[in-house]
């Protein structure tokens, strides 16, 4: 991590009631791995306390997994409770079961990076060490 | 011998290694074929009926539910037309995780992944005109199984079904839910209580009901291994049994009531063995460590199939061919009902088309290539006989470790089997990320470009506001005072300890809300909070 001034600090969060969580928790895992701090917020947390934990944790990332297929209006009220507690400045990225369809409504919302399934760890990672500044 | 032409080693997910060929000696060594047995008896490894599908094929029981209960009884007509022999209900999440749809939590989510019901009203729409002892109904339902099996109870006996002879399943296993697939609503010692009193209720009222299936699937599809999804199904369904008996209920009755439900994926071969092996372990668990002396209580009967981690949003036509040996592996394991995850539900709801085809990948192979002819076919295989051995060995070591870390209730609430099979999926997904782990389509056999012509399932938001304008005029055509009345009476049988299906069945008939019951639950019990762990 050459040029970093301390490690990416990521906070993976299920928003919503989907239950899947096998995803998020192998991408916090892969985060891990290539160096990046990450906390998870388990299951079923409002988008309030997502905006809550990312604040506390002082993080650069909001990464949310959503495979219900609510990512739109679940991602936009994620984004707005975090604009409204003052870290609108996080990067936002979404994965999960995200049509390609979606993609350009979910930029809309704020979101920087969308990963359906079938992303690979490293386009992730490539993605936030080169978007992410620390 | 030669080394020179020696194969590459062979290793199932499980851990078992696999040789080039096997021999009667093989067999011999591995325990011999003392254990085989004959179809429909002790200890069942060839299959639970003596003529297994000569006598009945396996149930088609296709996931379906989404909107409302007015579309999902379409897609179940639909379904039924076409040849289902039985319904497999999906609910939303907002159902599912005990909320009504206009909680603030349910915004967005209403009628989504599953059917939205709130009240009985939305169950009596959505079964209309079923006959439901001919066409039998799993209820995939969890968390809120409470409300909604009363729900469903009170549906059947309005439509005139004697509660004595109805037939039917539910999901109801709370405990594989904290470990993968997470619609829990209660701490994990209520929950289990609760998965109690269902089954008292069952067996005492419904007692040709199955008020549990026990799901190793979602524990699977949440990174364990075929043997470890056998071994913590079987640990999972001893602790109900534990409860049920420790409230002084008869094993036979009570064992014949559980169910189970597992996954297909990944080797053919390890999942046949896998279900060879479990079967004759779920027997001898019961005769020999419960004592159980009806053989129905011995008999593990299953769902199989399913599939949802093998399949790749990768080139999705693909996934109709793994459907295909997914039900193959299944019908050639003596699975009682089948369901296929379709081509496309790696990413969507899936279309009328891909429903179809599922069920005509499990049409013909009953009616076409013969998978129906003989029982048990592989039986006597030095292969098979060898490996099923094989995996019953390491299914008893994993549920021998299990018991030895203080049992399987201990490992969720401390979130340690949680932890254990995340790494596992991280692990394993590393291995498909640099292809020591073969998919096609995915690591090996690549297009170029990327061809998802996928269509998905459109999310009607107008359906959703309409679930909540019917709440609506539920709640103020209902009896407000009776309603009150009977969710009091709810709270007060769970403060006492009392079995609350009785009341909720009160409850619910007064037409009062899956939310306002689990509400009602919630004030005695509390909410879950999840050791997040991974």
């Amino acid at each position: 991590m050459t040029g970093r001034t301390r490690p990416i600090k990521v906070l993976v969060a299920k928003p919503g009631l989907d239950g899947h969580d096998v995803g998020a928790k192998i991408v916090a895992r892969a985060l891990m791995d290539a160096g990046m701090e990450v906390v998870y917020t388990g299951l079923r947390r409002s988008p309030g306390e997502i905006a809550a934990a990312a604040v506390e944790e002082d993080v650069d990332v909001v990464g949310l997994s959503v495979l219900s297929g609510a990512h739109i209006p679940l991602t936009r009220r994620v984004v707005e409770e975090l604009r409204a507690n003052g870290a609108g400045d996080a990067t936002v990225i979404v994965g999960g079961n995200i049509p390609p369809s979606d993609e350009e409504a979910m930029r809309e919302i704020g979101v920087a990076g969308v990963f359906p399934t079938g992303t690979s760890f490293d386009a992730i990672v490539e993605f936030l060490e080169s978007t992410v500044t620390t | 011998m030669s080394t020179k032409h020696q194969p590459e080693r062979v290793t199932w997910e499980s851990g078992l290694e696999i040789q080039p060929v096997y021999t009667a000696e093989d067999l011999e060594r591995s325990g011999g074929t003392g254990g085989i047995g004959a179809p429909g008896e002790y200890p069942f490894t060839r299959g639970i009926h003596p003529h297994m599908y000569r006598s009945r094929p396996f149930t088609m029981r296709q996931y379906s539910g989404f909107g409302t209960a007015a579309e999902t009884h379409e897609r179940f007509l639909y379904l039924i037309e076409k040849g289902n022999t039985g319904l497999n209900v999906a609910f939303d999440l907002p159902t599912q995780c005990g909320l009504d749809s206009d909680d603030p939590m349910a915004d967005g989510e209403v009628g989504r992944v599953g059917m939205a019901v709130d009240t009985l009203a939305d169950m009596e729409e959505a079964f209309a005109d079923i006959p439901l002892n001919e066409i039998t109904v799993s209820l995939t339902i969890n968390g809120a199984a409470v409300p909604i099996m009363a729900m469903y109870f009170a549906m059947a006996r309005k439509r005139g079904f004697d509660l004595a002879t109805l037939r039917g399943t539910a999901q109801n296993d709370i405990l594989k839910e904290f470990i993968g697939r997470g619609t829990w609503i209660f701490p994990v010692e209520p929950s289990i209580k609760l998965v109690g009193d269902t089954m008292e209720f069952c067996a005492r009222n419904v007692p040709t009901y199955s008020p549990v299936s026990v799901c190793g699937y979602h524990i699977r599809e949440s990174g364990a291994s075929p043997v470890q999804e056998m071994a913590y199904g079987l640990a999972i369904a001893r602790a109900y049994l534990d409860h049920a008996l420790d409230r002084g209920l008869d094993v036979d009755s009570v064992a014949r009531g559980i169910t189970f439900n597992f996954d297909v994926y990944g080797n053919l071969w390890e999942q046949v063995c896998k279900f060879r092996a479990g079967r004759r372990l779920w027997a001898k668990v019961l005769k020999e460590q419960y004592g159980a002396t009806d053989a129905k209580a011995m008999q593990l009967r299953m769902i199989a199939g399913g599939g949802g981690a093998g399949l790749t949003i990768e080139q999705p036509e693909n996934n109709i061919m793994r459907g295909a040996y997914y039900a193959l592996a299944s019908a050639l394991s003596g699975a009682q009902t089948m369901a296929l995850c379709s081509y496309d539900e790696a990413y969507t709801i899936p279309t009328e088309h891909a429903a179809k085809i599922s069920l005509r990948t499990m049409q013909l192979l009953v009616h076409e290539v013969g998978l129906a002819d003989t029982v048990d076919p592989l039986a006597g295989s030095y292969f098979v006989e060898t490996m099923t051995n094989e995996m019953e060995d390491e299914i008893v070591r994993v549920m021998d470790k299990l018991d030895g870390e203080g049992g399987i209730v201990k490992g969720v609430a401390e979130g340690r089997v949680q932890a254990e099979v995340s790494r596992q999926a991280y692990e394993r997904e590393l291995l498909v990320e640099t292809g020591q782990v073969k998919k096609v389509g995915v690591n090996i056999f690549r297009d170029d470009e990327d061809e998802r012509a996928i269509e998905f399932h459109g999310y009607r938001e107008e359906e959703a506001a309409r679930q909540v304008e019917r709440l609506r005029e539920v709640r103020t055509g209902r009896d407000e005072a009776s309603v009150t009345a009977a969710l009091d009476a709810v709270e007060a049988a769970a403060r006492e300890g009392r079995n609350v299906m009785p009341e909720t069945l009160d409850a619910v008939e007064a037409y009062a809300t899956v939310g306002e019951v689990c509400g009602a639950l919630r004030k005695v019990y509390g909410s879950y909070r999840e050791p997040v762990r991974f």
